[in-house]
């Protein structure tokens, strides 16, 4: 499989990165040389392995249902959580209008 | 087999359903963080840093949430899935600030169960009709927009963000707008039974996704469109009307439907295409490498299976067989959790203080309840929920009638005067002189004096005149300032009347 | 007197308990030396001389009281800018995170400062850990202080955490934290002669740190010696209910079972990694190391494990899938850079902020991941590459059914010029060819110093071990060191 100028323009657009033309011209060579590279691993046989989920055997932890138990991951700290806002009004993020 | 049907220019068209319930999990703190859930608070004020996707925050999963999602599952006699993951979707936002929602797409926590919608002739529901769920699953809400209060901006508040849903998928099971009504209706119920949601559909912690398709009988299925968040049972059904009234006028006009999301407007009562969000999605599932997989142990299910309440459908089953009452009053009792414990617990009562076993008093409480009670509250505009008569003391009354102390007539007086001071039913009936007079001393008195004063209408009444019973009766009862207890008062009169 | 800046972590820690310097004036010293070589290496994103020597103040005022200094009471350190520190910059070395001052402290660093360490300052790195070379981040490369003989060509301090390795190698700070996703520790410690151990995978808490993959970061120390690395990562590891990853084990001691007596261990030699066209010098060296080991009274033997030439294509499919969508909160909303054009709308914002805010590494990284999750192609890429990683770690498991530890190279070559590899991304990748395998597998994993190239660079030795064995990499470590006696240092030239 290989990309062209438009899958690229697709994926960006997907990942939400703006490119120029110049920009899509110069990744397609880029992204085909490494899509070709990763795709040795079809040549591995998978057919009777599990896909990884654990790198260490471990499973998931579950935590108590209790508000604020940890200050680190609890809330009531709008301050710390807007303190880094590009635009912060009234206690809200603000961003360009958005029409629904 | 629903026979609704929608006839169109070239025939008749079958409507199929399916619905995508979001269900909010009843937890005191957020799926994977320890913000707060309750509904309301300021604007970014139950948001942790997780929940604002600060750049190295981790999700914990909240066991409670787990364990809801479980419950429910049991409790719609779903398969429960041991092994569980979470995935990630992935698109941008501004109420998603992770840039993805952890949510589980290939492997459910709850898979294959159903629910029983009950018939309702009037409805179009001829019998009862099983519709299948597909799966449950868990996943983060999304944060809100406003959208009003800057010319130029919309404001982000991400206190929803976090919050656990279940996401709820029927089968494609429902025929008409009653059934999915009917569904919604009766998955509420069980959720509000179980208590892993609130059922609260104005707060939107119930909300619906319609999918719609219509098709002539016998042909197969159409495409089908996808209205989204839909927050009620009365806008469901009208979103489904609209919708395939719409796809019908489409199809026969030579058009095609287009697999597509909708909007439901609540005040024209249609859909309209979302184009906005139709651009280009492609999720990118992939499990959360933040989170390993769930495995769910089996005194953890136990504990789950355990902790269930009677469900709706077996304590039906239960007020009709063992209490006597009527399929119709075991289903109105029964359609609210909140209703059914409130009848519980005035049964209790009334068994108690009237030294009865609950099944003699059952019929009598389940009736007050539903005429009396209901009624009065309505009238008053007012909940069960908030009603000033708690079930001790509506106990308290219904006792009084079942021992002979008050008369009915006289219980609906008690009634609307503890409506109006939440007094006692006992102190009502002293300092109203309500207490019927059950002495049949005193009674035997007082229709030997009216007897005596008549002493022509008895002769007529000895002559043939029956209906002078009446008269008797009505003398004593006067005598009696209407306390004499009626049932006393007759057993008497006709002994001595012979 | 004794220059501090010589001083690893166990000299300075003993010296300052012992009374023969103040923290305070280590503190200083280095300091000094951060200022002094900023301008020069760029090895510091932001230097915070106030807080280690706030650290300082508070571990001699302890020692004054007769209190317990703590596993890193008086060490100032490092820290990598992907470590969340409050109020004090976090950039991942990214103009997307310029300015961003997190209101938390992550886990690890908490750790180290519960453990009387300090801050000097925060290390630069490739952005978002993604390079090899440091030539990725937006504040400029991190200048190695080794130079080849006869040559003042500018070289690679070794990517990601370069500003650790950088930093370490020219006595700014006697270890740095440092962070490791395919070999971002191992690899820059083996290119500047240090020392530098990941731990087993959930070890160090993730909680706090700028995530690039998250199924493969891990923390871990880069320090002058093995002694130095154990103390630092007893100090930073520990189980931490914030991250469902992290390991709920007790945190061994270390340092204290330190032993380079090897007799009855069995090192393996991968016969896979031996591999075409490899360096001369990098074959002599592991030959070397294999002597080294059997002197120490390991008996080694070849193992094989047959899918290490898939680890790098697997590798560069899920690090990159997992970093798309671990980097799609960089939006603008909440934090960092926000570029909005005139007229723009949420969406475009997005787009526009994502362009001027990530690097060219990055952005490549984001669209491969893109693509290999993308509908239709996530089973080919994404499913196959999981699968194939489940290969890898089984060749370990059977590997270590014979083997206590695996010896190999760090990298197949010394550190490379800057701009040597900036246009072919491939054979950037390349250089993490050894160290790979392990982070897909989860284990622990380490590089030490071990000799010089021809040209008088640094060449490391790597030792892989079994999941929660760090002792056994350490141990294999020291043995390595106490025959390699490498003390070769970068001459000041900065």
């Amino acid at each position: 499989m290989s990309v062209d100028t438009a899958t690229v323009a697709k994926i960006a657009s997907l990942a939400r990165i703006k490119v120029t033309e110049g920009e899509l011209e110069a990744m397609v060579p880029e992204l085909n040389g490494i899509l070709n590279w990763v795709e040795q691993l079809g040549e591995v046989d998978t057919s009777n392995v599990e896909p990884m989920t654990a790198v260490i055997p471990n499973t998931l932890r579950l935590r108590e249902d209790v508000v604020d138990a940890d200050p680190l991951t609890g809330g009531g700290k709008r301050e710390e959580v807007l303190a880094n806002a590009p635009v912060a009004e009234h206690g809200f993020f603000g961003v360009p209008k958005v029409i629904e | 087999m629903s026979t609704y049907r929608i006839q169109g220019a070239t025939g008749e068209w079958e409507v199929v359903i399916g619905l995508e319930v979001h269900a909010q999990v009843s937890s005191q703190a957020k799926l994977f963080s320890g913000a707060a859930t309750e509904f309301g608070a300021e604007p970014n004020t139950q948001v942790a840093l997780i929940d604002a996707a600060m750049p190295g925050m981790l999700p914990v999963p909240n066991k409670e949430c787990i364990r809801q999602a479980v419950r429910t599952g049991m409790a719609i006699n779903a398969q429960i899935n041991k092994y569980s993951r979470f995935d990630r979707k992935n698109y941008f936002y501004a109420d998603l600030p992770q840039g993805y929602q952890i949510s589980q797409l290939y492997h459910p926590i709850v898979g294959e169960g159903e629910l029983v919608i009950e018939a309702d002739e009037k409805a179009g529901i001829p019998e009862d009709k099983v519709i299948g769920i597909e799966r449950i699953h868990v996943e983060q809400d999304a944060g809100k927009l406003m959208h009003d209060q800057h010319p130029t901006m919309s404001y982000v508040d991400l206190n929803r963000v976090g919050v656990a849903l279940m996401e709820i998928v029927s089968r494609p099971d429902m025929t008409s707008p009653a059934e999915a009504g009917a569904y919604l209706s009766k998955l509420r119920t069980i959720l509000r039974y179980v208590g892993s949601c609130d059922g609260n559909m104005d707060q939107g912690s119930m909300r619906a996704d319609v999918n719609v398709s219509v098709r002539k009988p016998g042909e197969e299925l159409g495409t089908r469109t996808e209205t989204k968040n839909v927050n009620s049972v009365r806008f469901v059904m009208q979103a489904i009307e609209h919708e395939a009234m719409r796809q019908v006028d489409v199809l026969e006009a030579g058009g095609k439907i287009v697999q597509e999301t909708r909007l439901f407007d609540p005040n024209t009562g249609s859909t309209r295409s979302m184009r906005s969000k139709e651009d280009a999605h492609d999720y990118r599932y992939f499990p959360d490498p933040d989170l390993l997989p769930l495995i769910l142990e089996d005194d953890f299910l136990e504990d789950c299976r355990n902790s269930l309440p009677e469900l709706p459908d077996a304590k039906k089953a239960r007020y009709e067989t063992e209490l006597g009452l009527s399929a119709y009053n075991a289903q109105v009792l029964t359609a609210d959790v909140d209703t059914a414990r409130w009848f519980e617990r005035l049964l209790a009562e009334t068994a108690k203080a009237s030294g009865k076993a609950p099944a003699e008093v059952s019929k009598q409480a389940a009736n007050w309840l539903i005429s009396e009670l209901f009624g009065a509250l309505n009238k008053l505009g007012t909940s069960l929920e908030e009603s000033p008569v708690t079930p001790e003391k509506g106990g308290d009354l219904l006792a009084l009638i079942a021992k002979g102390t008050i008369s009915g007539s006289a219980a609906k007086q008690v009634l609307e005067i503890m409506l109006d001071t939440g007094d006692e039913a006992e102190a009502i009936v002293e300092r109203e002189g309500l207490k019927q007079e059950s002495d049949t001393g005193a009674i035997e008195a007082e229709i030997d004096k009216v007897l005596a004063a008549n002493a022509d209408k008895v002769e007529q009444y000895k002559g043939g005149k029956v209906a002078l019973f009446g008269f008797f009766v009505g003398q004593t009862m006067k005598a009696m300032k209407g306390k004499g207890n009626p049932q006393v008062v007759n057993e008497i009169l006709k002994a001595k009347l012979g | 007197m004794t220059d501090l800046t010589e001083l690893g972590v166990a000299q300075i820690r003993d010296g300052v308990k012992a009374g023969d310097f103040t923290a305070v004036e280590v503190a200083e010293a280095f300091n000094a030396n951060v200022a002094a070589a900023q301008e020069a290496l760029n090895a510091f994103i932001v230097a915070t001389p106030e807080k280690a020597l706030e650290a300082a103040q508070a571990t001699d005022a302890k020692r004054a009281k007769g209190e317990d200094l703590g596993k890193m009471g008086g060490v100032p350190i490092g820290m990598k800018d992907l470590f969340a520190t409050f109020d004090v910059q976090t950039t991942a070395a990214s103009h997307i995170l310029e300015g961003f001052k997190p209101q938390y402290e992550s886990t690890v660093s908490q750790n180290l400062w519960n453990a009387g360490a300090g801050m000097l300052g925060k290390l630069n790195l490739d952005q978002f850990a993604m390079g090899s070379s440091n030539e990725t981040s937006y504040f400029g490369n991190v200048i190695s202080p080794w130079r080849k003989q006869g040559s003042n060509a500018q070289l690679a301090p070794g990517g990601s955490s370069g500003g650790s390795s950088a930093a370490v190698a020219a006595r700014l700070a006697p270890a740095a934290t440092g962070t490791d996703t395919g070999g971002s520790i191992r690899q820059p410690a083996a290119f500047t002669g240090t020392t530098g151990i990941k731990p087993t995978y959930g070890r160090c808490s993730r909680w706090g740190v700028v995530a690039f993959a998250s199924s493969l970061d891990q923390a871990g120390p880069m320090a002058k010696d093995t002694r130095d690395c154990a103390i630092m990562l007893e100090a930073m590891a520990g189980f931490d209910p914030k991250d469902a990853t992290s390991l709920d084990l007790p945190v061994p001691n270390w340092e204290e079972l330190l032993s380079a007596d090897l007799s009855g261990k069995t090192v393996g030699i991968p016969r896979e990694y031996r591999m075409d066209g490899m360096d001369a010098e990098i074959v002599a060296l592991w030959d070397q190391g294999v002597a080294w080991l059997k002197d120490a009274g390991a008996k080694v033997i070849d193992i094989s494990l047959p899918h290490t030439k898939y680890a790098l294509p697997t590798y560069y499919i899920i690090a990159p899938a997992e970093a798309s969508s671990n980097l799609a909160r960089y939006d603008g909303v909440r934090y960092g850079l926000r570029d909005l054009p005139e007229g723009a709308n949420l969406q475009d914002m997005y787009a526009a902020t994502r362009a001027a805010g990530f690097g060219e590494e990055v952005k490549r990284r984001i669209l491969i991941g893109t693509y290999v999750l993308s509908a239709g192609f996530y089973d080919a890429y994404y499913t196959q590459a999981q699968k194939v990683r489940t290969l890898i770690s089984q060749d370990f498991q059977k590997a270590f059914e014979e083997c206590d530890v695996i010896l190999a190279p760090t990298t197949p070559t010394p550190a490379f010029a800057l701009g040597e590899n900036v246009d072919d991304p491939l054979s950037m990748y390349l250089n993490d060819v050894f160290s790979v395998p392990a982070s897909l597998a989860g284990l622990p994993a380490m590089s030490v110093p071990a000799g010089l190239s021809k040209d008088g660079l640094p060449l490391g030795l790597q030792i892989i071990g079994k999941s929660f064995d760090e002792q056994g990499v350490l141990n294999a470590g020291l043995a390595l060191e106490a025959r390699a006696q490498f003390t070769a240092k970068p001459e000041k030239w900065w």
